[in-house]
């Protein structure tokens, strides 16, 4: 068992933080990497990118928004408990070169994903500008984590009740517009990556996307993470998850996450109303 | 006929038949389709082995099962002696006697087959495996003196169990490495359940455990741990045993549809995750009224024969050479159609189309003929021109081989691999180019057999002996 040694709830209790003891994923785990996790025998193996990891106390962490049966499972855990399977650190690990100038956008639960590429990036030695944005202030997450591990934090709420009113691409441009921008880092909702490429795009500024498709291995046995890249088919689990955004067919993504959608509402109303009802 | 009364009074008793579940039955369930010899279906059969002088079938049996050798024990009644004679040669009986290609290995050998049906040697290995898991005592041998020597061998396919059954017992220390979270390959995610019951695979890895192998499941060589970590972590000698884990695809246009899979992750979602029991368990699988499996290998037939126990309207199989091509076990293309799956031949599809929501809704297919021989000695299809037509499907799975995965063998460079990307080995010792790994089973050959796998980890196991004992 990998036993959860810390636990969170963020934004308002959809978002779920987990700090897990695995020593050797810990140890190996490298920014952009994912795992795999299972919570018990007849569970559903789900990937998640790790938000940190900590080689010394042999813990990596994880936080997934609760969007179906198996995340609801997953957040029923509390410290003390585990998870049944744990495998990783999966995916090829994010490039990390010295630049210059780098902007980081995040939004939703992507912020997670995006906090240890952005502490890589900074640490190579580039100067990085972060942009990070939620629906509402009350959903924002870890924005103390990535105002320390950038220069500049930027704060955005669709809504108005905190930071920069509108969307962290309104914020971005207005960074690109001043120039000099060598990379963008953009990971979130897949609209919001696909929002990111194609601003981006005009600019000429080579953008980095993490994609989420639906895993059964993550060793690239199976072809289901498949998504099509400059017209080529690759499978996200060992080719990606990151790719070059300008590259990357979103609709198809889009469509193909819909894959199980009725299936699965099915199954997380079901659990849902067992669990009210104990 | 006639020849067989020639041949004497034990060759005109047929072959004693396995007793089978209804096909309307069983094409909606689970569970196991033939359910086993009786000890008389068993003796009456066994009582048909000629005994031979130079058997056929051993010579016919990749690793060499003394077959008339147990057989006679049966007869005699000594069922615990017949398992203990196979054991010698093969470890994992219960498996073989389920999936080995008989007809065209033991049985197709046999000389009983030659004037009338072969010895029915499967369901007699099957028969012994099963009682000696049913009735025998579980007892394990004795344990060897230690060596002090650790092994490690990554993949607990076939050909890793193997491995680790035979350096255990020869006093190793063994450790194996799986990626998934559960042991046994392609026994565990890709053969279904009604082939090969699970818990039979569980049996023989619980077995291997009591002997003191240790298990490490979640452990993805390659990334979890590389190949020169193990060695700084002590073990002496590594053995791989990846298989051949990675799904082709035609490359039409369309795939990326939903409701189009390779047979790898139907298969794994239904066996290893277990979906066929969704929403009791927590994985989906798709559940097409009209099903297309591209491909005739035992891994198209397990495929379509799983969809029409999901309920399938229709299950075809479509495959661009003609029938005596299908490289499937006769049992199971006999089993398939017995269920009601319906064979397109010489058919071969050309691209795949959709609705707005990038759900499959049909398939376009060319007619082939069969043209001169190719480099496979088989007679080329070549397409039919103007023989478009639509097939109307909702879920296509893709079982037309597989290729080597690249996760390993990427992070091992000083390996030496063939230009499909399998691991070079020597054939007879499993040796590949770098010192102190061995390799065997479907990541040398090609998609494979579980006894050819099983085999070259014997040889491999007896390698490795040597390398702990004497040095490379
Ligand atoms: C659906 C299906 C049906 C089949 N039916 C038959 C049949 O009826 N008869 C027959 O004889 N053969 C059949 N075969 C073929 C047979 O199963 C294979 O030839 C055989 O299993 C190969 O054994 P192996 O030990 O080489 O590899 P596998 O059984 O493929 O096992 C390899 C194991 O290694 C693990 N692994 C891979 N990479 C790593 C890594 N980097 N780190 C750790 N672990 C790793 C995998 O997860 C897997 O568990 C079938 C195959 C399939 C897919
Ligand atoms: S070839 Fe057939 S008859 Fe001869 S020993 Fe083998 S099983 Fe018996
Ligand atoms: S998740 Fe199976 S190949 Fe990527």
């Amino acid at each position: 068992m990998f036993k959860i040694v810390k636990r969170e709830e963020m934004a308002e209790g959809t978002v779920i933080l987990n700090e897990i003891e695995a020593p050797l994923i810990a140890k190996k785990a490298k920014p952009g990497q994912f795992v795999i996790l299972k919570a018990n025998e007849d569970g559903e193996r789900i990937p998640l990118t790790m938000a940190d990891t900590d080689p010394e106390n042999g813990t990596i962490t994880i936080i997934y928004m609760v969007v179906g049966k198996s995340t609801a499972l997953f957040k029923t855990l509390q410290v003390g408990d585990g998870f049944q399977d744990v495998i990783g650190p999966l995916g090829t690990p994010t490039h990390l070169e010295k630049l210059g100038k780098v902007v980081c956008v995040g939004g939703g639960t992507g912020v997670a994903v995006l906090h240890p590429i952005t502490r890589g990036l900074k640490a190579v030695g580039n100067q990085v500008t972060c942009i990070i944005g939620a629906r509402t202030k009350n959903l924002l997450i870890m924005e103390p984590q990535m105002k320390a591990a950038s220069h500049d934090l930027k704060v955005c709420t669709d809504d108005g009740s905190y930071g920069h009113h509108g969307f962290v691409t309104d914020v971005l441009k207005e960074i690109l517009e001043k120039g000099d921008v060598q990379l963008v880092v953009g990971i979130g909702p897949v609209p919001m990556m696909r929002a990111v490429a194609n601003l981006t795009r005009p600019y000429n500024v080579k953008t980095l996307v993490s994609l989420n498709p639906i895993m059964i291995d993550g060793t690239g046995m199976c072809g289901g993470c498949r998504v099509t890249v400059g017209g080529k088919t690759k499978f996200a689990c060992v080719d990606g998850p990151e790719f070059d955004g300008h590259e990357v067919d979103f609709n198809e993504l889009m469509m193909r996450l819909q894959a199980y959608s009725e299936d699965e509402k099915k199954c997380y109303d079901e659990f849902c109303t067992l669990q009210n009802a104990t | 006929m006639e020849q067989v009364e020639k041949k004497g009074k034990k060759n005109q008793t047929p072959r004693t038949p396995m007793p089978e579940q209804d096909p309307n039955v069983r094409k909606r369930n689970f569970q196991e389709v033939p359910t086993g010899y009786t000890v008389e279906m068993a003796q009456a059969e066994a009582a048909r082995c000629l005994q031979c002088k130079k058997p056929g079938c051993v010579a016919g049996c990749p690793v060499e099962v003394d077959i008339p050798g147990f057989i006679t024990l049966i007869t005699k009644g000594d069922l615990t002696g017949a398992i203990r004679h196979i054991w010698k040669k093969n470890a994992l009986p219960a498996v073989c006697g389920r999936v080995c290609p008989q007809e065209i290995q033991c049985e197709g050998r046999c000389i009983v087959g030659k004037g009338g049906e072969a010895v029915a040697i499967g369901n007699l290995e099957r028969f012994v495996a099963d009682w000696e898991r049913e009735h025998g005592t579980g007892e394990v041998p004795p344990k060897p003196a230690s060596t002090g020597k650790k092994v490690a061998v990554v993949g607990s396919g076939p050909s890793g169990l193997t491995v680790a059954g035979d350096l255990i017992q020869k006093g190793h220390s063994v450790t194996v490495l799986e990626a998934f979270h559960k042991a046994g390959g392609v026994l565990v995610y890709g053969i279904p359940e009604f082939r090969l019951p699970k818990a039979i695979v569980a049996n023989e890895v619980n077995f291997l455990e009591r002997l003191g192998v240790d298990v490490e499941v979640n452990a993805v060589v390659g990334r979890t741990v590389s190949l020169d970590e193990l060695f700084e972590q002590g073990y002496e000698a590594i053995y791989l045993g990846v298989g051949a884990g990675l799904p082709s695809f035609m490359n039409l246009p369309g795939e990326n549809l939903i409701g189009i899979l390779s047979a790898n992750e139907y298969l794994t979602r239904a066996n290893l995750m277990k979906a066929y029991l969704y929403p009791k368990t927590d994985t989906p699988i798709p559940k097409g009224k009209h099903v297309v499996v591209l491909g005739a290998g035992n891994v198209a037939m397990d495929a379509a024969r799983t969809a029409m126990r999901l309920g399938a309207e229709s299950v075809k199989i479509v495959y661009r050479r003609s029938r005596d091509e299908m490289p499937a076990r006769k049992a199971e293309i006999h089993h398939a159609e017995e269920e009601g799956i319906e064979f397109f031949l010489l058919t071969n599809p050309t691209q795949f189309i959709g609705n707005d929501k990038g759900r499959l809704t049909s398939m376009e297919c060319l007619k082939m003929e069969l043209g001169e021989p190719d480099a496979s000695g088989r007679r080329r299809p070549i397409p039919i021109e103007g023989s478009e037509f639509v097939m109307e499907t909702d879920l296509v799975i893709v079982a037309v081989g597989s290729g080597a995965n690249p996760l390993l063998t990427q992070s091992t460079p000083d390996m030496q691999l063939n230009k499909w990307g399998y691991i070079v080995a020597d054939p007879e010792t499993g040796k590949t180019t770098k010192k102190g790994v061995w390799a065997g089973g479907d990541i040398v050959t090609g998609a494979a057999t579980v006894i050819l796998a099983m085999g070259a980890g014997r040889k491999a196991a007896d390698s490795i002996h040597e390398y702990l004992t004497w040095g490379w």
